[in-house]
């Protein structure tokens, strides 16, 4: 499953971010923001309409990414 | 390097403090440019340290990693590998963590190590860090990074005196890296987990407050008040200031007029210099009341908030939540709004809010409005319960922003096109900080960069302009005994006459041409530029307006009065905003959205005057 399909405020493990194309930099850019297997996230919040963007706790911080950035981080519950 | 200087870089995530700590570092000995060739802003500033040695600080923009994803952060890259054209590379780096975030800001630290250069590390936010109960093993982390570590807090005063002191020594030894290929987020883990114990991991006030704000009907109810306080605050609480400037422009050029003779003199300081910086200083008070609004709603985190509630809404059109309020304080006037882009990081985002920023509705076009609206849109009910003059008015709003949006969704439609398949994506990414109260320091510091960057760079651009189309509309006087009025004779007239067939097909007679020209200026000169070609002399402004309401409404038709008002929703009729879009992004750019807004001028008056003559 994707951070996509996360309840709200249920905690989870990242398991991998895929790329969606060869050398994707949004994948590699999420990796660098924290988004590595092991690690604990949550969804916190979503936007207004179409519950996008999302906003996700990793590590310490909070990122609001689009649908499309969140559908790469594979994730299982913890 | 020169033995007597030290050359510090400060490097850091976005929102680590890097900035307040640069501003409480070098105080107002700042200097702001753009790096060479690009449009991403440039800060340096220089301290004394205790030795009476000069330190020259760059604060290069905030990177989540040295492989840059956006210009801002490809500039941080190449200054710190010393690959920038016409920067040297850096003495030291000073690395700004903040540490409430470690997790997230030591990966770039460890990865800025990798690069061999002598660093320091500066602990910023150390006061909120102790406040959340986070205590951080100082000796550990300094033995665990191999780095001298340094209190900071950014926001109080005297708050960088031990990192000054700590610059004033010899230079730290470079750290030792870790292997090729190493993975930072384990080497960050261990670090954590030996020297730094965190109770909780988030602040428990920023749960509280983002459950509000960012709450679906309540987080935008609050947002659409803010929003209207901004829009408020900078049409209304800044008219009282504009009018003084400008009352104060009339009666210097009264005083003028009084002391110097009648003459070419007196007209150049009167209409062309004295009037010039008149109409670069009227800006300021808008731009000032803006800019305190960013940076307040920047420095408390609120900002990014308000993006991540408005993203969707922008993301159809091709634009981004942070759009929305460079393009909402455009309807006061454009120029604090391109300003004010600056605030969106993705520069393809940025340059479509630019362009599109002119398409809406500043207050200058009002008069021009109501002057036509007044003179040719009888003053009637409609659907028994609306005024016909209020409806044509708000037509012209919403054609502004129906225009705009149509056109950010071409600018987008037609880049995808250009990129094809390998078009980049455009990411949000965006980090929510911890709420933070700003500094008042940095408040003024903010607000001080945004009117000097104004005046030196723009104001001078259209000081310039203005004395230029004195000298077309004065040029050359008119031959003694003439009958018409002077400008009918000047470079302005000839230019007004020879554009007259060119207009002709959008119903503008050469008195309307002329007025174009010195319109130029500014959308709310045209008035007076018309009621000159109709020599209509000047008693009070009332009247003036009066008497040529009744002069056109006798000699224009309708269709050329309708095609006019098509014409300012569109044409660029201010030299101002070209000039800021220079300044904010680049000459190319400034021709371009001057092309296109006049072809959009001219196509929306040629339908409008040809529907209207049917």
């Amino acid at each position: 499953m994707t951070l996509l399909a996360l309840a709200r405020h249920q905690s989870a493990r990242v398991v991998q971010v895929d790329d969606r194309k060869p050398n994707d930099p949004v994948s590699r850019r999420l990796r660098e923001l924290g988004f590595v297997p092991g690690e604990t996230v949550s969804v916190v919040a979503t936007g207004p309409v179409g519950a996008d963007p999302v906003l996700v706790q990793v590590g310490y911080t909070r990122f609001a990414l689009r649908r499309q950035e969140a559908g790469r981080v594979q994730v299982e519950p913890a | 390097m020169s033995a007597a200087t030290l050359q510090v870089a400060l490097v850091g995530n976005p929102n680590s403090g890097k900035t307040a700590l640069f501003n409480r570092l070098t105080g107002s000995r700042q200097k702001v440019a753009n790096y060479a060739g690009v449009t991403v802003e440039r800060k340096e500033g220089r301290f004394t340290d205790a030795s009476g040695r000069t330190v020259r600080v760059l604060d290069l923009p905030g990177a989540y990693s040295l492989a840059a994803t956006s210009p801002d952060e490809a500039i941080t890259r190449d200054v710190c590998l010393g690959r920038m054209r016409g920067e040297s590379q850096p003495d030291v780096l000073l690395c700004v963590v903040d540490a409430t975030n470690l997790r997230l800001h030591l990966r770039f630290v460890l990865e800025v190590r990798q690069l061999g250069l002598p660093m320091v590390l500066a602990l910023n936010c150390a006061d909120l860090a102790e406040k959340r109960g986070i205590h951080i093993d100082h000796a550990k982390l300094e033995a665990a990074l191999g780095l001298p570590v340094v209190r900071t807090v950014a926001v109080q005063t005297g708050g960088a005196q031990a990192l000054v002191q700590r610059l004033s020594g010899t230079l730290p030894p470079v750290p030792k890296a870790l292997p090729e290929g190493s993975d930072l987020h384990a080497a960050v883990n261990t670090i954590l987990d030996t020297s730094v114990t965190m109770p909780r991991r988030t602040a428990a006030v920023d749960d509280t407050l983002d459950r509000v704000l960012l709450h679906p009907v309540w987080g935008l109810t609050i947002l659409a008040v803010v929003m209207f306080l901004i829009f408020q605050a900078v049409f209304s609480w800044a008219t009282p200031f504009m009018d003084g400037i400008e009352t104060l422009t009339g009666a210097v050029g009264e005083l003028i007029t009084q002391v110097l003779p009648q003459g070419l003199l007196q007209s150049l300081l009167v209409d062309g210099i004295v009037a010039g910086l008149g109409g670069v200083v009227v800006f300021l008070p808008q731009i000032l009341i803006l800019f305190l609004f960013i940076l307040v709603l920047e420095e408390s985190g609120y900002l990014p908030r308000a993006a991540f509630l408005l993203d969707r809404f922008m993301v159809g059109a091709g634009l981004t939540g942070r759009s929305f309020i460079p393009l909402l304080s455009s309807f006061a006037c454009a120029i604090p709004g391109v300003m004010a882009t600056r605030t969106i990081q993705d520069p393809r985002d940025r340059l479509a809010t630019i362009l599109v920023a002119p398409l809406m509705t500043c207050s200058a076009r009002l008069p021009i409005y109501a002057l036509l609206i007044g003179a040719f849109i009888p003053q009637q009910t409609v659907a028994g319960l609306f005024n016909l003059q209020g409806v044509v008015l708000f037509v012209l709003y919403v054609a502004g922003i129906v225009s705009a949006l149509a056109v950010a969704t071409v600018m987008k439609w037609w880049r995808a096109r250009r990129a094809g398949a390998d078009a980049p994506e455009h990411s949000l990414l965006l980090e929510l900080p911890s709420y933070r109260l700003p500094s008042l320091y940095g408040l003024a510091l903010g607000l001080w960069e945004r009117a000097s960057i104004f005046v030196k760079r723009v104001g001078g651009v259209i000081l310039a302009l203005t004395v230029i189309l004195w000298v077309l509309a004065t040029f050359p006087a008119p031959p003694v005994g003439a009958l018409g009025p002077a400008i009918d004779y000047s470079f302005a007239g000839r230019i007004g006459h020879f554009m007259e067939p060119f207009f002709a097909p959008i119903g503008f007679n050469w008195q309307i041409c002329i007025a174009l020209i010195p319109g130029l200026a500014a959308r709310e000169v045209a008035v007076g530029a018309l009621a000159t070609v109709y020599a209509i002399s000047a008693e009070t402004e009332e009247g003036v307006t009066e008497v040529l309401a009744n002069a056109i409404g006798a000699q224009w038709g309708l269709p050329t009065a309708l095609a006019l008002l098509a014409w300012y929703v569109f044409a660029p009729q201010c030299l101002a905003t070209l000039a800021t879009i220079r300044r904010e992004a680049s000459s190319r750019v400034m021709w371009f959205a001057t092309a296109y807004l006049f072809g959009l001028a001219y196509l929306a008056a040629f339908i409008t005057y040809q529907l209207a003559s049917l």
